[in-house]
């Protein structure tokens, strides 16, 4: 007979709103590292999906997801013939804001070089690749356009031709892909009056990057040395690019959901620590009783362990089932996989085990001469 | 031949200090045997439920020595065993209130406090039915305790008190809650208890119509203990 559990099902229902107020605050937690894992997946994503071994960059800098960089466009020409190198192609990316004050439109435009890359590795849910050189574009389904739609940027127009799911920039903005020709004509558009005063000159967009693929068995870290000695560029690994978009942009964003996560963490506690003490004053005359009655300290002790630790299962079921629903809802990627569900399990664990121990301490103090105060 | 159950002698308790000591207990000593009903009598503050608490090694007297079955327990303040223990395996308690654990049935609070004395499974649930039955509670073992009369509430903390078999059974004013013909159902259920199952029942009662039930009576006044003789041995010295 477990006396935990025969108690919460005399109070089904006072346990079931208990646990979904912890589900409400388990699933912020939840959501605190779901959105981290999201910001990290959102912003390698373009990285792993352009599968480059070298990011050929302007000289002294981190790259385009770092800070502004720019190449000569003859770069590529010039890493085509290098030993080792299969493929390199000019890589342009920058952010555009469009829209209204109210309704602004951030989109992060990639110019893809074509017509080697028509953008056929995109992970399309809907449309195909680019089919031309010009005024085509696959957007991510973010944005809200339907295949077909036609967008304004700029001089032109450009038709909707494909459809990508969950792709945007570290910032999670969506990813728009259009030839690099079309990129350029993008990001350096001016307004009549603008182009006018500038003597009728449009200026010249440079590529953010090269990026490199090398031949099978060919160690990325070789050819890196070797254009290290190359006086306008810099010469980043994938990996070492990933670590610097992980530990530049989003490190403090980190570090803020990191905070805010323990703050989360320990007002859970203190509320769980709350909940069970005065379910623990609640039941001053049965463990009194029990006391009385010759109970082992291990039986009271257990008894509010067991509902604590059945108090966070509730609010953990809740929390997952919440998430389940409510994530699908965010503005941002909320990745919840194993590692989140068994680190909140974890945490749960450990705050309903500290929380029990106010609730202890208090039914150890209590006498079994209570009972007989009536 | 009788067996004394327990036995204290010359014990002292004190409350508060200074102006406001009050001896609760005075040299008092006392002995009831197995088998033996023994009735506590006393008015309000005379120390009754001070002795019913160090006789059930709740309270420790400063002074004094308890023996239960012959073993010394208690000793000048100082417990000499695991009291908690002593108290799961050889007191059984009955209040004024039956004190029933609410979101336990009748059965359940019956079970509770054999499986407190790691007493489980069918032999256990046997013996939480035999003792529902005892009492009269056959058709009620799954019962609530708010789904119970307060007659019946009381007789399952009776049937929970001796569900461990102990030696002593000590009972707080048990029939203050019920009327006068149940409350002499119980006074009965404990003499019969003792004379059947050889426990040794204290009950401490203001309750003077049932006196005639109990092999001994002792009454208490300003924490000090005295025996009377017992109401069938007055009855017989008054018509002497």
């Amino acid at each position: 007979m477990n006396l935990a559990w025969k108690d919460i099902r005399r109070q089904k229902l006072r346990f079931v709103f208990t646990g979904l107020g912890l589900g409400l605050l388990f699933s912020i937690v939840l959501a605190m590292g779901g959105i981290y894992r999201g910001m990290v997946a959102d912003a390698t994503m373009l990285i792993d999906a352009v599968g480059a071994d070298l990011w050929v960059v302007q000289r002294d800098t981190r790259g385009p997801f770092a800070e502004r960089s720019t190449v000569p466009r003859v770069l590529e020409d010039r890493l085509r013939v290098v030993d080792g190198v299969a493929s390199a192609e000019n890589f342009t990316y920058a952010t555009i804001q469009r829209g209204d004050v109210a309704h602004p439109v951030r989109i992060g435009v990639v110019g893809l070089s074509w017509p080697n890359n028509r953008g056929d590795d995109l992970p399309l849910i809907s449309g195909r690749a680019l089919g031309g050189a010009h005024r085509e574009m696959i957007v991510d389904r973010t944005l809200g356009l339907e295949l077909g739609a036609r967008v304004p940027l700029g001089d032109d127009v450009y038709e909707v031709v494909g459809i990508t799911k969950g792709f945007v920039s570290s910032g999670g903005d969506a990813l728009a892909f259009v030839t690099e020709r079309d990129a350029d004509a993008i990001l350096g558009w001016m307004a009549p009056e603008s182009r006018r005063l500038a003597g009728g000159q449009r200026p010249a967009v440079l590529p953010s990057a090269v990026v490199v693929k090398l031949l099978p068995g060919v160690r990325a870290e070789d050819v890196q040395a070797r254009l290290a000695e190359w006086p306008d560029v810099t010469v980043w690994t994938a990996g070492e690019q990933r670590d610097l978009l992980l530990r530049g942009v989003i490190d403090k964003a980190r570090q803020q959901i990191g905070l805010f996560r323990t703050l989360l963490s320990i007002v859970s506690a203190i509320i769980v620590a709350l909940i069970l003490y005065n379910m623990t004053v609640a039941k001053s005359y049965e463990i009194a009783l029990l006391k009385l009655m010759g109970a082992r300290t291990r039986v009271v002790v257990g008894m509010i362990l067991q509902q604590s630790l059945l108090l966070g299962a509730i609010g953990y079921g809740m929390a997952v089932a919440i998430g389940s629903v409510a994530f699908e809802q965010f503005p941002r990627r909320v990745v919840v996989g194993p590692v989140e569900l068994g680190g909140l399990a974890v945490l749960v664990a450990v705050i309903c085990v500290l929380a029990s121990v106010a609730g202890i301490v208090r039914a150890l103090r209590i006498p079994p001469t209570l009972v007989l105060a009536g | 031949m009788n067996q004394t159950v327990i036995r204290a002698e010359a014990l002292r308790k004190v409350y508060g200090e200074g102006d406001t000591e009050l001896i609760a207990l005075r040299d008092v000593s006392i002995a009831v045997e197995r088998g033996e009903v023994a009735a506590l009598l006393g008015p309000s503050g005379s120390g009754k439920s001070t002795l019913l608490t160090a006789l059930g090694f709740l309270n420790l007297p400063e002074r004094g020595k308890i023996w239960l079955d012959e073993r010394l327990v208690v000793a000048d303040g100082r417990a000499l065993a695991d009291l908690a223990a002593v108290r799961r395996t050889s007191v059984g308690f009955v209040f004024q209130k039956a004190n029933l654990i609410p979101f336990l049935t009748a059965r359940e609070n019956v079970l509770l406090a054999l499986q407190l004395n790691d007493q489980v499974g069918r032999a256990a649930d046997a013996r939480a039915r035999e003792l529902l039955g005892y009492l009269g509670l056959a058709d009620r073992v799954d019962h609530y305790p708010e789904q119970l009369s307060g007659g019946q509430q009381q007789r399952v903390a009776i049937a929970r008190a001796l569900a461990n078999r102990p030696p002593l059974l000590l009972a707080d004013e048990p029939t203050a809650a019920l009327d006068s013909h149940r409350g002499r159902d119980v006074m009965e259920l404990f003499r019969r208890i003792a004379h059947e199952q050889g426990s040794a029942v204290i009950v401490v009662t203001h309750d003077h119509r049932t006196l005639d039930v109990f092999d001994t009576i002792h009454e208490m006044e300003d924490g000090v203990l005295t025996r009377r003789p017992p109401i069938a041995q007055s009855q017989q010295e008054a018509s002497a």
